[in-house]
């Protein structure tokens, strides 16, 4: 299913215009009647069910494994193990691009995590696969893990994120600091976190031959292609990927994931289509997660309270095997002005899974890190937190100097503020108490998001009865691709939407790239923007150049497209339908594709990022130490707005990551095994509905017509950047404790 | 999961003879078993199904004065029932903190007296526990033990209860009604649950096919509903265990305390009754200086198991000391929307009616 009726007997539509529209998801009512598919559901007539047998030890490597057993048990198929797995074109630690990375795919018997798949159990059923598994009992040899980042000697990494430089300076950081009049320095810590998606990593892989259908949930459907001919050894286009829908993904599903490509090979092994959900705990391993950090800010002032100097040192972790590296250090680059700046990051190598891309990868720890430092910095010169934010604005990216292609975000902070009622704010800490003698503080972050933008292709159509399809390979992991795409696609043919027909979700469609980086929007909505833009192009053609048409001779002059006529410019009393160009025309349709991608010189020119200031309420028990957040208010401009009510959603969405990132999110492990203690989403925690703050989310102005075509920034991930930091502070500000281990939990407060 | 046999009881006896057999467990809700079982931590043989048996879902007066609540009752009936959470309001109050609606729902009183520990090394096949195989040692000690246990631990185990309900239960001298194959007996909660020493595999009093069948509750358990809560600190405002817990009940004669009641939750392997805490309260006037002799008496005994849960010590003597203020203040009209709480009187919403 690559389609869904623009239903619209339930959604207010304004005709003639669909971006700006707040319309309601157009799969809102498949997904609350249980007839969305998500790939798990999908069942090919014979499918075996499979199940991941997981390594227990973090380091060394399998001694056995108990095939008999397993084999032996009823409804037993098969068991893969590396002896009888399919043989790989490509070995899956062969790096071919900087978005590949290594994958455990049953080619040795090495252990490098706990959780690493050691043989998987096909089975006739769900349950005795599960067994099967359990049956195979790998005995081990067992080297002691390192975990943790004193576990293993520092280093200054090649690269961090997706190849930016570890190390960038701006001016002399020591001299600065020298020359200041206040000065603070003080290391905070993040945990290790994982993405935990509601809907786990699934596959349902068949085979016909050497072409391979798969259903299963994707942030990167080409990607995905690319990867799988690679390893298989057969060509990408002979790959068929339906991702419709997905369960969240939070970036663990922008590459495939190890498990996933070993259902691929169970189906190869079997002959026949395999099914196989990763369970909860198996996603603690081999699906990436965001590494623990430790920074240490310096910052130091003039009398008048600007910065003089700003160090961020960051140490984060990586696998034994592979790099990915949490680029925290990134925000320091470009949030405030400071004569001199130096980002340094280094890396350990622990006994775990490859750290990937995370919820705002570097921005969102590299938030609460900065901000709780600038927070610490306003206090020592005695400044306002906010009054502070603006003396040290950027008027230019501090770390490039270039100029912002747009940046609102004194917008941000003044409206913000206002709606928040900042003025009030007390300036000494532990001063305010409400009427049941709970401590109550405020705090506030900047946000802080690039804007990027990938590669993309899309399709259009109009048709002799006037209707169009939009056809791109996107994909929507619950935040609104469906609707948002679709608005752009209509508003680029001209037609009201339930004209329109929209298909992406398959890896047939045209390529759209990658859903993250808060750029899918920009990205695929640019091909969408491109390709209705090529094909009223060639239907103006038709009527600009036949005589018959009232359009006739209006090429200059140019026309537009709306209500599915296209009408010249400068008299709109001359119009024609796109029935009568393409009747009198002969054609059946017309279409035309586009493709959007990054424009260099923009890239070149601008600094390009979105921004936004978020301010938090807390409420901590003066004795129990018990922390709820009880406001929040983010004010955000991320240029054009697509559909405000998704973007709402969006925001509010990356705010509670935000009380997650502050107030829960860790992943406990055991020191001396490497093994996970709350791998389930009991324990694990992330916030509750009573969690959750009353919310408001200002969607503040601002257009910038360097971006993009469309203008559009990205949402995706701003949210959660400045929130954590603002609640932070907040904590601080209602207790006088600074608490500098995040998450905050209640043991550090009790005084 | 591994194979196993299932059957259904239709009465108490036949339940009884059914998980008589080695390596059967009685299945009520499943909560908890069935999620054991997912992982593999306990794999039972045979499944003796309990949800049908006629007449243990009944909240009835017990012949003294009392209360009788059915096994099979289910927490959310129990927190909602008018009369009883009138009657008992700190047990209701427990109830509604525990959980989520959905789990609520379904559990039974007689499951969550038999729920196992929250500990994850117990959940974590990997490690060795004393619990899941007697012998293979604790990994726990010297672990990751922010949560664990501060009182009754030994080197074998340092685990914790995770029950809300069993607090109240403890302070209020709940008696267990049991079935088994010797015949029926009873036995005080206080009694019921047993501390690790060194058979931590041991969890309670209960014989190999012996059933819960009922609570009861004694006649004085009522004299204190004017004066009755529970309070619970979690890691997050709901959906959590608790960090520490403490269920707080007084009656008071003429300005002064004629009889108090109090026990910690999330301190031992059991619901942490503390007589020498109710001693100290005793005859006195409610007020801070007491509420903290009475804390320094709950926790005289304490002591961590490991570095990172010694300030549940001290959590627990100011929780102690915030139950009992809130206890003498009066049990509110309305159970509070986000029940035991420390948020619970600055929630956005009015809670719901005790009856």
């Amino acid at each position: 299913m690559a389609e869904i009726a623009q239903d619209m007997t339930t959604r207010r539509v304004r005709h003639g215009s669909s971006i700006g529209q707040p319309l309601t998801r157009s799969e809102g009512p498949l997904k609350v009647t249980g007839q969305a598919r998500f790939a798990a559901d999908n069942l090919p007539p014979g499918t075996l069910h499979a199940a991941l047998c997981v390594a227990t030890i973090a380091r060394g490597r399998v001694t056995h494994l108990d095939v008999a057993a397993a084999e032996a048990h009823p409804g037993v198929v098969a068991v893969m193990t590396p002896d009888n797995a399919p043989k790989l074109a490509q070995h899956p630690d062969e790096k071919t691009n900087p978005f590949c990375f290594r994958l455990d795919l049953l080619q040795d018997s090495a252990v490098r995590y706990a959780n690493q798949p050691v043989a998987v159990v096909i089975a006739r059923t769900l349950e005795a696969a599960t067994e099967g598994a359990r049956l195979l009992a790998p005995a081990y040899e067992t080297e002691a893990p390192r975990i943790g980042l004193d576990a293993a000697d520092p280093f200054t990494p090649p690269a961090i994120g997706v190849g930016q430089p570890p190390e960038e300076h701006h001016g002399d950081v020591e001299a600065g600091l020298s020359a200041a009049q206040s000065r603070i320095a003080a290391t905070y810590e993040t945990a290790a976190q994982y993405h935990n998606a509601m809907e786990p990593h699934a596959a349902v892989a068949s085979w016909e031959g050497d072409r391979l259908t798969l259903h299963m949930p994707s942030q990167g459907m080409a990607i995905a292609q690319g990867r799988l001919a690679g390893l298989f050894g057969i060509r990408p286009q002979d790959i068929h990927i339906e991702s419709p829908f997905l369960g969240g993904g939070f970036g663990s599903k922008g590459l495939i994931g190890g498990p996933q490509v070993l259902a691929c090979m169970a189906a190869r092994l079997v002959g026949r289509p395999v099914k196989l959900v990763a369970t909860r705990p198996q996603m603690y391993g081999p699906m990436g997660h965001r590494a623990p950090t430790r920074q240490t800010l310096r910052l130091g002032t003039d009398a008048d309270g600007r910065l003089t100097a700003l160090d961020h040192h960051v140490l984060t972790a990586s696998s034994t095997f592979d790099d990915f590296f949490e680029p925290s250090g990134g925000v320091s680059h470009t949030l405030y002005a400071s004569p001199a700046i130096s980002v340094r990051h280094e890396a350990v190598r622990l006994d775990t899974g490859t750290p990937l891309f995370m919820r705002a990868p570097g921005e969102a720890s590299g938030s609460v890190a900065l901000e709780s430092a600038v927070d610490e910095m306003a206090i020592a010169c005695g400044v306002d937190p906010l009054e502070f934010r603006l003396r040290n604005y950027a008027e230019v990216e501090p770390i490039s100097g270039k100029p912002f292609s747009s940046k609102a975000l004194r917008d941000c902070y003044a409206q913000g503020a206002e709606r928040f009622g900042w003025a009030g704010r007390s300036k000494e800490p532990r001063q305010t108490r409400d009427a049941d003698g709970l401590l109550v503080g405020w705090g506030m972050g900047t946000a802080t998001f690039p804007a990027l933008m990938f590669e993309a292709q899309a399709r259009a159509e109009i048709r002799a009865d006037g209707t169009g399809t939009v056809e791109i390979g996107a994909q929507d992991m619950g935040q609104g691709a469906w609707t948002a795409l679709a608005q752009i696609a209509a508003d680029g043919l001209g037609l009201d939407l339930d004209r329109l027909t929209f298909r992406m979700g398959s890896s047939d469609l045209p390529n759209a790239g990658i859903a993250g980086g808060s750029g899918h929007t920009a990205t695929a909505g640019g091909a969408i923007h491109a390709a209705g833009q090529a094909v009223i192009g060639k239907l103006a053609d038709l009527a600009t150049n036949d005589p018959a048409s009232p359009l006739y001779g209006a090429g200059n002059a140019g026309v537009i497209a709306r209500d599915g006529r296209l009408i010249r410019r400068d008299d709109a009393e001359r119009s024609e339908r796109f029935e009568d160009i393409l009747a009198r025309a002969g054609h059946g349709a017309v279409e035309a594709t586009g493709k959007a991608s990054a424009d260099p010189a923009a890239k070149q020119t601008y600094a390009m990022h979105a921004h936004g200031a978020v301010f938090a309420e807390v409420k901590v028990d003066p004795d129990l130490g018990q922390v709820r957040v009880t406001r929040l208010v983010g004010a955000f401009a991320a240029g054009r707005v697509i559909n405000p009510r998704l973007v709402t959603s969006q925001y509010y969405g990356g705010m509670i990551w935000g009380v997650s990132f502050a107030l829960h999110e860790h992943a406990a492990m055991d020191p001396r095994t490497g093994r996970f203690l709350n791998d389930n989403l009991g324990e694990y925690h992330v916030p509750v509905n009573a969690d959750t703050p009353a919310m408001e989310a200002i969607l503040v102005h601002e257009e910038d017509a360097h971006v993009n075509a469309l203008g559009i920034k990205g949402v995706g991930e701003i949210g959660i950047t400045g929130t954590a930091g603002a609640i932070a502070n907040a904590v601080w500000h209602a207790t006088g404790i600074r608490v500098r281990e995040i998450p905050i939990t209640l043991d550090r407060l009790l005084g | 999961m591994n194979r196993f046999d299932y059957s259904r009881a239709a009465s108490v006896a036949e339940a009884v003879a059914a998980a008589a057999r080695p390596g059967a467990a009685y299945l009520a809700a499943g909560t908890n078993l069935l999620d054991l079982m997912k992982g593999a931590v306990v794999t039972p043989g045979h499944l003796v199904d309990i949800t049908r048996l006629p007449g243990l879902d009944r909240i009835e007066p017990s012949g003294d004065g009392g209360v009788r609540i059915g096994a099979l009752v289910r927490n959310s009936d129990l927190a909602h029932d008018r009369d009883f959470a009138r009657a008992y309001p700190a047990v209701a109050e427990a109830l509604l903190s525990g959980a989520s609606a959905q789990l609520r729902n379904a559990a039974t009183v007689g499951g969550n007296l038999m729920q196992r520990t929250r500990c994850p090394y117990f959940y974590d096949t990997a490690s060795p526990c004393n619990k899941r195989t007697p012998g293979a040692g604790c990994a726990a000690i010297g672990g990751a033990t922010r949560l664990h246990a501060v009182a009754g631990w030994s080197e074998h185990c340092i685990a914790t209860h995770p029950s809300d309900f069993c607090v109240p239960l403890a302070a209020l001298d709940a008696i267990v009604e049991i079935e088994g194959p010797g015949g029926a007996r009873t036995v005080p909660l206080a009694d019921f649950h047993l501390l690790p020493g060194d058979t931590p595999e041991r969890e309670s009093v209960l014989a190999p096919g012996e059933l819960i069948v009922a609570l009861r509750l004694p006649p004085e358990a009522a004299g204190f509903s004017a004066h009755a809560r529970y309070l619970k600190v979690r890691d997050r405002t709901s959906y959590a265990f608790a960090v520490v817990s403490a269920a707080a009940m007084l009656r008071l004669d003429g300005g002064r305390i004629a009889d108090g009641r109090l026990a910690l939750g999330g301190l031992a392997l059991k619901p942490w009754r503390v007589k020498a805490a109710e001693a100290a309260l005793m005859g006195r006037a409610p007020g801070p200086e007491v509420f903290k002799e009475a804390a320094e008496a709950a926790l005289a005994e304490a002591k961590p198991s490991g570095e990172a849960n010694a300030f549940k010590v001290e959590l627990a003597r100011r929780i102690v000391v915030r139950a009992l203020t809130l206890a003498a203040a009066g049990t509110p009209e309305r159970l509070p929307a986000l029940p035991a709480s420390p948020f619970a009187a600055s929630s956005f919403a009015p809670g719901a009616a005790h009856g």
